[in-house]
């Protein structure tokens, strides 16, 4: 377990306020001038070596994806911007920062401004948290009166400016090129990539998108040094991360860890356990409900860091651990994902638009025990047409829950479901009628 | 599920008001110059905030004109967002998370008490002519679940009597204290916290 002192967020749980003197205190704004004369290459090599992931769900390098932005300025300018359109279920890590610890998030866009030579950043933060935007407006302009930003920011000769963007409801706009759309006064549907924004971004100009709890880790990790930040977690899975722990537990939470720590032990010693006991334990979403899930066995060994996630058929995504015990049916659960999906997919692709569609309605099914049994293949086969086949990763993300249910309760399922075609046992269930008529029922 | 349609009764005319003038020109100002349409989305909030919580066509023209755009672009945003009510709305609007993980935790409770408290059907004004709610996707305090937005508020920790006593002082016109209905002022573990001690009640 990581000792208290290791923790960067030390006010996770708003014991001190997020105002600017009390964070000063906690050793945020220290040293800042210092950080940002040691220079660019110095900055982002410390990244590097500290091997920090994106904390968004690709778990991308940080020093990676900085040292894309062209060096020189050429006659476009560079833009930072912020990804705080936390939409992701069982996800709320990012709300915790931009209410209780800001100050970290903006003096992490200073560092980062200043390691890609943007003048300029936006913070996309979703429409819902307009409350933690007030709060983060409010630390912004204590900022700007303290001479942290603008003109010469912090004493570092550097100019920069914060804005907020809000969003106003659409998970899709969490796409990095999507979101760059919404900023931009369009809708939110993702561009193609090739380019990419660190190229040709923002109003076309380079830009580097960091999610909230990335670029807050950056002040403390260059104050403390990269060694430091890698020594915590192993290889390629290193430092501390924010794990929020929702579902059937006896005291949901969010609590900052150490990477790789089991999964058993997050679940029993910070979040009090499984209700009704860990034998109560059905599966486990691991990252966010675009993450395939667990089934317990797993959960009884696995560690919770990118690689292991993935060694294991699933991923860490955003570390949003929905633990689903077994007084819940795990179909019912799925389809409302399905559902979920279905509502935000933005329309542009078609496998999305249209198998989202399908994949909750299969679903929806399944849970009434109305398909047969053919149709889990069939399902499954709806899945494998959807990943791969689209522009962004939401046809992946819709797809892989559904494929990890099929995956661990697929004899469910067929239990459930294990008639022979309905129409030899004509069963009055609205089979061949064109689903979108009952939408209005079905919804 | 939320379908988006426009309002029958539409009002002729729509213009912002002097300060939410004043407003819209500083926003725009925060965007490059030439790129004044990344304001749109901001605009129509204060659009929708300045006429009862909704947006009338006549708002989306004028916007349009306002940011030197097509209308039809105007349209494209405020169709695809789903933040944006395009028919009216409660004064008080409750929008309850069902995704999974306030699922699990009793959403379809609350939806319940809403059924029965407020209207049968979603997006229907209740009797007084207050209130609406709707059911929506993830909110994004899934520690806190079961929870609801009333208009700007996060009302977290819920359960089918609390939600009942809120609903009942709404319809006297009492706005209720917004934030966790057990006490919790953070995400943090209830009772049994085991990081950061040496920060409690500091």
């Amino acid at each position: 377990m990581l000792e208290d002192k290791d923790r960067i967020f030390q006010n996770l749980y708003n014991d001190f306020g997020a105002d600017l003197a009390s964070a000063k205190q906690r050793g945020d704004w220290k040293d800042t001038k210092e950080i940002c004369g040691k220079g660019r290459e110095w900055i982002i090599n410390e990244i590097k070596t500290s091997e920090l992931r994106g904390r968004g769900g690709a778990g991308f390098p940080t020093g990676l994806k900085w040292s894309f932005a062209p060096k020189e300025v050429g006659s476009r300018p560079h833009y930072l911007v912020i990804n705080a359109d936390e939409s992701e279920p069982g996800t709320c890590k990012d709300r915790d920062i931009l209410r209780f610890e800001p100050h970290k998030l903006i003096e992490g866009c200073l560092i980062a401004s200043y390691a890609v030579n943007a003048h300029k950043c936006y913070i996309y933060i979703r429409g819902e948290y307009f409350n933690e935007g007030q709060k983060l407006q409010k630390a912004i302009d204590e900022a700007y009166k303290d001479g942290l930003l603008g003109k010469n920011s912090a004493g570092t000769d550097w100019e920069l400016d914060i804005y907020i963007h809000y969003g106003a409801g659409a998970y899709i706009c969490g796409e990095e090129t999507a979101l760059l759309e919404s900023i931009e006064g369009k809708k939110g549907q993702p561009r193609l990539k090739p380019p990419f924004p660190a190229l040709i971004g923002l109003y076309g100009c380079p830009t580097i998108i960091n999610n909230v709890e990335t670029i807050s880790v950056v002040p403390t990790i260059l104050r403390r040094g990269g060694k430091w930040f890698s020594s915590l977690g192993r290889p390629k899975n290193t430092g501390s991360k924010i794990y929020c722990i929702s579902g059937n537990v006896n005291n949901p939470c969010n609590v900052e860890e150490e990477m790789g720590i089991p999964l058993k032990e997050l679940i029993e010693k910070h979040a009090g356990g499984v209700i009704g006991g860990w034998d109560n334990l059905k599966a486990v979403i691991p990252g966010g409900s675009s993450m395939p899930l667990l089934p317990k066995e797993t959960c009884e060994t696995i560690k919770m860091d990118f690689d292991a996630c993935v060694e294991n058929k699933t991923g860490l995504g955003t570390a949003g651990i929905v633990v689903i015990n077994k007084d819940q049916d795990i179909i019912k659960c799925m389809a409302r994902i399905a559902r979920f999906y279905k509502h935000e997919s933005c329309g542009q692709c078609t496998p999305c638009r249209e198998g989202s569609g399908w994949m909750w309605r299969m679903l929806e099914r399944m849970a009434k025990g109305e398909a047969t049994r053919d149709e889990v293949d069939m399902l499954l086969d709806v899945t494998k047409q959807i990943e791969g086949h689209t522009i962004c990763a939401f046809g992946e993300g819709s797809s892989w829950p559904v494929q990890g249910l099929i995956r661990n309760f697929k004899d469910e399922i067929i239990e459930r479901n294990k008639f022979d075609p309905i129409v030899k046992k004509q069963k009055d269930i609205p089979y061949l009628v064109d689903q979108h008529l009952l939408e209005k029922e079905n919804a | 599920m939320a379908v988006k349609k426009i309002s029958k009764v539409q009002p002729e005319k729509f213009e912002f008001s002097k300060k939410n003038k004043e407003t819209a020109d500083s926003i725009i100002k925060n965007y490059p110059s030439g790129k004044q349409q990344s304001a749109v989305m901001a605009l129509l909030y204060l659009a929708q905030k300045q006429n009862d919580n909704w947006i009338p066509l006549s708002a989306m023209k004028y916007i349009a004109k306002y940011l030197e755009m097509p209308y039809i672009k105007v349209y494209e945003v405020a169709t695809f967002y789903s933040m944006y009510n395009l028919t009216p709305v409660g004064k008080y609007f409750f929008q309850i998370c069902t995704t999974t993980p306030c699922m699990l935790r009793g959403a379809y409770n609350l939806v319940d008490v809403c059924k029965r408290k407020i209207s049968e059907e979603e997006n229907c004004l209740s009797e007084d002519g207050k209130t609406s709610w709707l059911e929506v996707e993830c909110l994004g305090a899934c520690v806190n679940a079961p929870m609801l937005q009333l208009n700007e508020d996060y009302y977290e920790d819920l359960d089918p009597t609390k939600l009942e006593q809120i609903i009942d002082k709404i319809s006297n016109d009492e706005v209720p204290q917004p934030g966790s209905y057990r006490g919790r002022l953070s995400s943090e573990p209830e009772n049994t916290r085991k990081t950061l001690i040496g920060n409690k009640n500091a």
